[in-house]
């Protein structure tokens, strides 16, 4: 389904007439895409903020249990992250294979350090007996535990989804450093990155929500 | 050779990227859904006859009724136009030689299957109880239902209308052929695009609502239930802010459909262009004002109440501009009653009265009495039948010569037209009286002074299913027999008009140029 374009070695997806038109129209379909993304996070902070309306002194209260250090260190690891994407980017942009190759892998490296200070964050928790289901005893010792596990499940609920999202940019990533590897199209490979790098740095902007809404609000 | 003959296996059709294949593999599946959706209305109406509940139990109706509503609305009516003509026509009408990304597009019908495959096993599995709104608590907690099932298959389905919706707004931008500037679109395309807009806007906050519902009821994770410290209103709010645009995107491809027809059909340029272009725009945009409209009796705010009365007001303002422009295209035309045309002057006539009284429903004191009445009932089938299904068969009688390159059977298409409107106004007007008089909804019995106007309705429901069925006969006899179609048989303007019937493969086989407005029906073609 593709024919040769002028440009010798770049080919063009059948439906499009220069390679130009089928960049844009690829990175015009992830920035909707994000759209969408962000829709779907701005349902579960505008529940958050609702009930944190409601029951401002526990939310507060159990938002004081939780790890806002460990957290903290863990957006310092996500943020630079993001500088390594877009070094990424811009190396794959100046054509610069063994570049762009190691600031992707640094990027994925970051990225799965994250994960596992979350899930040590998520095992603390389970320690200290924070999880509201699953028939988990729930050893809150604040006022009001009641309200407090609705806390801890928008606490669940959004980092899981968070961190899900996070599951799927690692692949993104990892299928990104194989084009790399591969480097069929330097100029195919740039816009890849980019876009991959735009997804990620979607990932990067709602964890920073997600610190301080969940975090750092009720301190 | 052309689309339909460049292979005939079957995974020249399961693994296609022609957006004109795609176009049929959800034609069929959504004609699969609507049978459906209209045997579980059968059935409802069979029970209404009588005032007692003797033919179903009341659980089995209210199973009824669930299935009627969540079949048609998110596996019938939110894909049908979108996913069919739309994916069909669009790049046809941009001069493109497919959607910008193909893949998606066959992606989108592969999760809108899966999504269909979870809802009818929640349907084989115990069925589901709780109405197409899934209102909490009772489906988190009270539903005995595979409620689980079935709003995990319509949140999968959302992602296939978040997936058409990014496909078609990027095509939209992106692959629109040298000289076709954006007012030289035709109103079809505006409306899928500003289809694609809400699509892409509000099915997110439906999908997180869904998940959120989900976790409560397979986890027990508190959310909206009031035991656990949640409010079930959250949850009505989340939903609607989905649910009400939702409508649009169901009625705008009607709208735009019409528009092709009424044009084409009174051999008439679209009065007032730019009016209708920015009234789509402008009733998507008041679409996700409105949600709080359904709430009336919930309990929120008396304030939010005033002020979602008074934005759901504005709505009526761009659909009347839409009716009177349509009015005044038709007005020296040279106007021919083809089948398309009776659908589409049906859809003026019976989105007029369902519009009419959604302004009674918008008007807060008076939505206390219609509310969860047969009126309102009566009302958005007057929207979403009486408009939307009559685009819908307008539209596909429109475009299939091009679509199969026969023409149907224009006497049988006529009678099915006029079957139809007439059908559906005895079914659901009588409705309105019995709402008025106070006949609650979603009841499997009733007082004996209602049985008159229910006979007439279940009546009026046995017309309509003939004048359904009739077009599902002969459009199916006219693939074999019909007589050939010309590339252009209704004299119309439009790129998908200078190609072939059926459309070649590649559509077009060099990019076409475009110099003058849509709708240049002064001009030969």
């Amino acid at each position: 389904m593709t024919r040769p374009n002028n440009q010798t070695t770049v080919i063009v997806a059948h439906q499009f007439e220069t390679l130009e038109q089928q960049f844009d129209a690829d990175l015009l379909g992830m920035w909707l895409f994000l759209v969408t993304e962000a829709l779907l996070f701005s349902g579960a902070f505008l529940a958050l903020a609702v009930y944190y309306h409601q029951y401002y002194d526990t939310f507060s209260a159990a938002a004081r249990e939780l790890h806002w250090l460990l957290a903290g260190i863990n957006s310092v690891i996500l943020l630079t992250s993001g500088l390594a994407v877009a070094l990424a980017e811009q190396a794959a942009e100046e054509h610069r294979r063994r570049l762009t190759l190691c600031w992707l892998s640094a990027t994925i490296a970051l990225g799965v350090a994250f994960l596992c200070l979350k899930s040590y964050e998520y095992y603390m928790e389970y320690r200290a007996g924070l999880i509201p289901f699953l028939d988990q005893p729930f050893a809150f010792s604040g006022p009001d535990p009641h309200n407090a596990m609705l806390f801890y499940n928008f606490y669940f609920a959004i980092t899981g989804l968070h961190a899900l999202h996070m599951i799927i940019g690692l692949m993104v990533l990892l299928v990104m450093l194989v084009l790399t590897y591969r480097w069929r199209e330097s100029a195919r490979v740039a816009r890849q990155v980019r876009i991959a790098g735009l997804y990620w740095a979607f990932v990067d902007i709602v964890w920073v929500l997600v610190y301080c809404s969940l975090y750092l609000l009720g301190r | 050779m052309n689309y339909l003959n460049a292979g005939y296996g079957l995974k020249s059709w399961l693994l296609t990227l022609d957006h004109k294949r795609v176009a049929w593999l959800y034609f069929i599946s959504i004609t699969g859904f609507f049978f459906l959706g209209g045997a579980a209305a059968t059935l409802v109406r069979l029970e209404l006859i009588t005032p007692a509940g003797d033919l179903l139990s009341s659980d089995a109706y209210n199973q009824m009724f669930s299935l009627h509503g969540i079949v048609m609305v998110w596996f019938f009516l939110i894909p049908s136009i979108p996913a069919t003509m739309g994916n069909f026509l669009l790049p046809l009408m941009l001069g493109a030689r497919d959607m910008a990304f193909p893949r998606l597009n066959l992606m989108s019908w592969y999760v809108f299957i899966l999504g269909g495959l979870f809802t009818l096993t929640a349907v084989i599995a115990g069925g589901i109880d709780t109405g197409w709104t899934f209102y909490t608590p009772y489906s988190t907690m009270f539903s005995n239902g595979a409620v689980l099932a079935a709003a995990t298959g319509v949140f999968i389905v959302g992602f296939s209308s978040i997936l058409t919706g990014i496909n078609f707004i990027v095509t939209t931008h992106k692959m629109r052929a040298p000289g076709l500037t954006w007012f030289r679109l035709p109103l079809f395309v505006w409306a899928q695009y500003a289809t694609s807009l809400i699509m892409v806007l509000a099915t997110p906050v439906l999908s997180i609502t869904l998940v959120l519902l989900g976790v409560e009821r397979a986890f027990g994770i508190g959310i909206f239930d009031p035991a656990l410290g949640g409010d079930p209103i959250l949850f009505e709010h989340l939903f609607w802010f989905y649910s009400h645009p939702a409508v649009y995107i169901m009625l705008l491809p009607a709208m735009g459909v019409v528009s092709e027809v009424i044009a084409c059909f009174a051999h008439k340029r679209i009065f007032g262009y730019k009016v209708m272009a920015f009234s789509i725009l402008a009733i998507a945009l008041f679409g996700f004002l409105v949600w709080g409209h359904h709430m009336f009796v919930s309990g929120q705010s008396i304030y939010a109440g005033v002020a979602f009365s008074l934005l759901s007001f504005l709505v009526s303002v761009p659909s009347a501009l839409k009716i009177f422009n349509w009015l005044a295209t038709l007005y020296k035309g040279h106007i021919r009653f083809d089948a398309p045309m009776l659908f589409a002057l049906s859809f003026i006539g019976l989105f007029l009265i369902g519009g009419l009284t959604g302004v009674f429903v918008a008007t807060l004191a008076l939505d206390i009495q219609m509310h969860d009445t047969y009126f309102v009932v009566a009302h958005f089938h007057y929207i979403m039948v009486g408009g939307m299904v009559s685009a819908y068969m307008a539209g596909l009688h429109f475009w299939w010569p091009k679509i199969t390159g026969r023409l149907y059977p224009e006497i049988w298409a006529r009678v099915s037209a006029i079957i139809v409107f007439a059908g559906f106004n005895l079914t659901f007007f009588p409705q309105f009286i019995l709402g008025w008089a106070g006949m609650p909804r979603r009841y499997h019995a009733y007082a004996e002074e209602f049985q008159l106007l229910n006979v007439f309705s279940s009546a009026g429901a046995g017309m309509l299913a003939v004048g359904y069925l009739l077009p599902l006969l002969y459009l199916i006899w006219s693939l074999r027999y019909g007589a050939r179609a010309s590339g252009n048989p209704w004299d119309a303007r439009g790129l998908e008009w200078t190609v072939a019937s059926p459309p070649p493969k590649e559509n077009f086989a060099t990019v076409p140029r475009v110099d003058s407005e849509a709708y240049a029906y002064d001009t030969p073609q």
